[in-house]
């Protein structure tokens, strides 16, 4: 409780900077298009995402249906499994979990959380949208170009990436590298405007370390976006100049079907050193929003204040920092100095320590709260279940000696998809139920929503838990089919089919979940503005869903943190952060 | 945008690490009277950067794996004056080129400041006619290395096929950095001599009312290319 003002005056100081000029638009055009406000735009980049994850989740099913029943839809040759594999990961990692994110949920929180009328460059964050929208064309476009879209894996690994044999080596790959650099330049529009806008716009009260975890987590994953994109915004233009104008930055001499390649010299290990020095930190760009957004779920529906809040503070930057020096434990099998294995294993060990802080504290805010099982509280526990289990498979990983052999199975596969896929992916519907009161001030179907999680969350467990053994008998992954694998028995074949038919379930019920948040939209029941009885600024504005400029005409003044739950000899259970002290008395 | 200040900062702070915490995690502005653009090219640059620093570290990375030996910068960039070559002659004078427009871009900042419109338009379109000749001059460099001496991006009569590529890349993508910079630099130097910056008139996309830290923070901008060239000269020319 120490970031309670004592009297009305004591911290919060006169306004420094004068009222925000909003553009208000008077075409249909600029009000529901090209608006320029934040909260049109998060659901336009919300929205955007989901629609190319459901294509994701799509080729999930197709990779699935083959590795359980091999050879039985003929529609899936092995050229179009691995297009299948590699686009769901890039789709899933970067379009669809990175932009709803931070395009989303940053976009529609920040502003609200920390009490300013918009983003500071509200037009820059129009653009942003609309950038973006035009990667995830690029991207669905190569789908349709001759030789389809790039089949290299989501790593993109020179030289088989560009050489022909793999799928997509023609257009393909050249798409996927257009959309990335496309995305990226469109990201930092993006991501300048949540930084600016966290730093320099915050309303008078709000000090940084009154901010809600939501925005710290968010905060520091956009930080972490700005400094990680340019190495692969780099290594796209690099791959692209390989395979347009014949250099040979990535591309050694080589033997490609019979013929000796025109390409000499060039280094194969210099994409990957690039391509992870952004792939690690995009994990964390994943984990902190939803480390941030799971806190904020987690000590509302718990009635409790968050335990330790500075030490997520500072377990998310620390987290942030190191995110940037582990980045070659993907490669253990790269080939590389055993003591720079050595010295990313320990690196990567060390993330181990701030991280389990975050669960210690998780737990010990459920410990003894006033637990309601409500939807996102459902969620925010089955994400804590997904992502204890695959953080600890990150210690298997994480040590050089260890990782090389489970390397390239779908121990892996099993490890990051607890980890950073399913883990996130919980968060992210725990957070759309928590605010879509908010966004759509209508109740969604509760039962229905109920049957998501119920269906998600064991399906997700029947999914990645048994992938672990499979990894550990050797079993590969990305293969076209194990079977015939003289190491491996013929239960491994059961083991993938039940995944299978656990995953089609899985997807479906995201169909129902996407029913009822388009469906409830229009037919839910009225909502009540704060009908979680949450402390953060956003649930204190004037209309729900909040209007051009989010609150009335005053900006909320913020005399405590967002965590006054429970507070002994208050009346109510909660007390909103605009609240004076003079007021919170019983 | 309006940032001027409503009241002054009359926060007292603690001594020591306790006051230093408070001023950066004090309310409403990390960065006290730091208007939000500068705020965003800061961060920007910052990203940029990154950009800079992978082209380099590959280029790097490039060179030390390359198979054939590497082209010596001060034969390949040599210009002959009467029989004799010189060696790095024009990149010298580039580089003078680059680092006196950063000088007239600094003086147009302060001048800026001070309102004085038309000594900021002069020196601001001085700027840009510093930057458009250095533009121009490596267009003459990139065809003299094409057209006279056959270095491709794909390959080179002198030796490693590296040289090409990357010098192409990291020089072309610092060139792209000076062109929008100079287009920058005649939009503003417009908008000064028409008086938007004293007028406040509204931006043609972002409706804002303009005003005099705009130039400031396109000088950061300026300044940050300028440095970026710092660095090209000494791993391409000078290693």
């Amino acid at each position: 409780m120490e970031h309670v003002a004592h009297d009305e005056t004591s911290f919060v100081r006169p306004a420094e900077v004068g009222e925000m000029e909003l553009y208000h638009p008077k075409t249909w055009l600029g009000k529901y298009v090209f608006s320029q406000d934040a909260k049109t735009i998060a659901i336009q980049y919300a929205a955007t995402a989901i629609a190319i994850g459901m294509v994701a989740l799509v080729l999930s099913w197709v990779m699935r249906l083959q590795l359980a029943w091999p050879n039985t839809f003929t529609f899936i040759d092995p050229a179009y499994y691995l297009q299948a594999v590699t686009m769901h990961g890039m789709i899933m990692v970067v379009y669809l979990l990175t932009a709803l994110f931070l395009g989303g949920f940053g976009n529609y929180l920040i502003p609200l959380m920390v009490g300013a009328r918009d983003m500071v460059f509200p037009w820059l964050n129009m653009i942003s949208f609309w950038v973006y929208f035009v990667a995830v064309g690029l991207l669905a476009a190569s789908f349709l170009v001759g030789g389809g879209s790039t089949g290299a894996g989501w790593t993109l690994y020179p030289p088989q990436a560009i050489l022909p044999g793999t799928p997509g080596s023609e257009a393909g790959i050249l798409l996927m590298l257009a959309s990335l650099a496309v995305f990226i330049i469109g990201f930092t529009m993006g991501g300048l405007n949540y930084v600016v806008t966290i730093l320099q716009a915050r309303t008078r009260g709000m000090t940084l370390m009154r901010m809600p975890l939501t925005v710290w987590g968010i905060f520091v994953a956009t930080i972490l976006a700005l400094f990680a994109f340019p190495a692969l915004f780099v290594s796209a233009i690099m791959m692209s100049l390989d395979v347009l104008l014949g250099t040979s930055f990535f591309m050694p001499a080589i033997m490609t079907m019979g013929n000796e390649a025109d390409h000499v010299g060039g280094n194969p290990l210099l994409f990957q050193h690039l391509f992870w020095f952004f792939g690690h930190p995009e994990v964390y760009i994943v984990a902190l929003p939803a480390f941030g957004i799971v806190s904020d779920l987690i000590s509302i529906h718990a009635r409790k204040n968050i335990f330790g809040y500075r030490m997520m503070v500072w377990a998310i930057v620390i987290i942030g920092a190191l995110s940037f020096v582990v980045w070659a434990h993907h490669m253990y099998v790269s080939g590389m100095n055993p003591y720079f294995g050595f010295f990313f294993a320990t690196t990567t060990l060390i993330i181990a320590v701030p991280t389990a802080l975050k669960v210690y504290n998780w737990v010990l805010t459920l410990w003894q709260g006033n637990i309601h099982l409500t939807i996102p509280m459902l969620f925010s526990i089955a994400f804590l279940l997904f992502f204890i289990n695959g953080g600890m498979t990150g210690l298997f990983l994480g040590n050089a000696t260890v990782s090389m052999p489970l390397s390239d199975t779908l121990f892996v596969v099993a490890h990051f998809h607890m980890v950073m896929a399913v883990a996130p992916v919980m968060v992210v519907c725990g957070a759309i139920y928590h605010w879509y009161p908010k966004i759509t001030g209508r109740w969604y179907h509760e039962g229905m929503a109920r049957f998501h999680f119920w269906v998600t969350f064991v399906g997700s467990y029947l999914v990645f838990l048994p992938m672990h053994y499979l990894g550990i008998m050797g079993v590969p992954r990305r293969y076209f089919e194990i079977t015939g694998t003289s190491f491996l028995p013929d239960s491994a074949q059961s083991v993938n089919a039940s995944i299978t038919i656990a995953a089609l379930v899985v997807g479906f019920a995201q169909l129902v979940f996407l029913y009822n948040l388009i469906v409830s939209a229009f037919n839910g029941k009225q909502a009540p503005s704060n009908p979680w009885n949450a402390t953060t600024l956003e649930w204190q504005t004037e209309h729900t869903p909040p209007q051009h400029g989010n609150f009335g005409k005053e900006l909320p003044c913020v005399y405590r943190w967002a965590y006054d739950f429970s507070v002994p000899g208050v009346e109510e259970d909660f007390i909103p952060q605009n609240v004076p002290p003079r007021n919170a008395q019983a | 945008m309006s940032t001027e200040t409503m009241a002054s900062d009359s926060l007292e702070l603690k001594p020591g690490m306790a006051g230093f915490f408070d001023d950066w995690g004090s309310d409403q502005r990390a960065f006290k009277g730091v208007p939000w653009g500068k705020a965003m090219m800061w961060i920007f640059l910052v990203s940029d950067t990154f950009i800079f620093g992978c082209f380099l570290a590959s280029y790097m990375t490039v060179r030390m794996s390359a198979l054939e030996p590497w082209p010596s910068a001060s034969e390949v960039f040599a210009l002959s004056f009467g029989g004799a070559p010189i060696p790095l002659i024009l990149i010298a004078i580039m580089t003078f080129v680059l680092i006196t427009s950063s000088g007239t871009m600094a003086l147009a900042v302060n001048y800026g400041y001070r309102k004085n419109k038309w000594v900021t338009f002069w020196l601001l379109f001085a700027t840009a006619l510093l930057g458009a000749t250095f533009v121009g001059m490596q267009v003459f460099e990139w065809s003299k290395l094409i057209l006279e001496e056959g270095v491709r991006p794909w390959g080179n009569p002198m030796g490693a096929a590296q040289f090409g590529s990357v010098f192409f890349m990291v020089t072309g993508f610092h060139g792209f950095h000076v062109s929008i910079g100079v287009i920058f630099l005649f939009i503003f130097s417009y908008k000064v001599a028409r008086g938007h910056l004293d007028d406040q008139t509204p931006g043609w996309f972002t409706k804002r009312g303009g005003n005099y830290e705009e130039i400031e923070i396109l000088g950061l901008y300026w300044h940050f290319v300028d440095l970026v060239w710092v660095f090209i000269f000494a791993f391409f020319y000078l290693w």
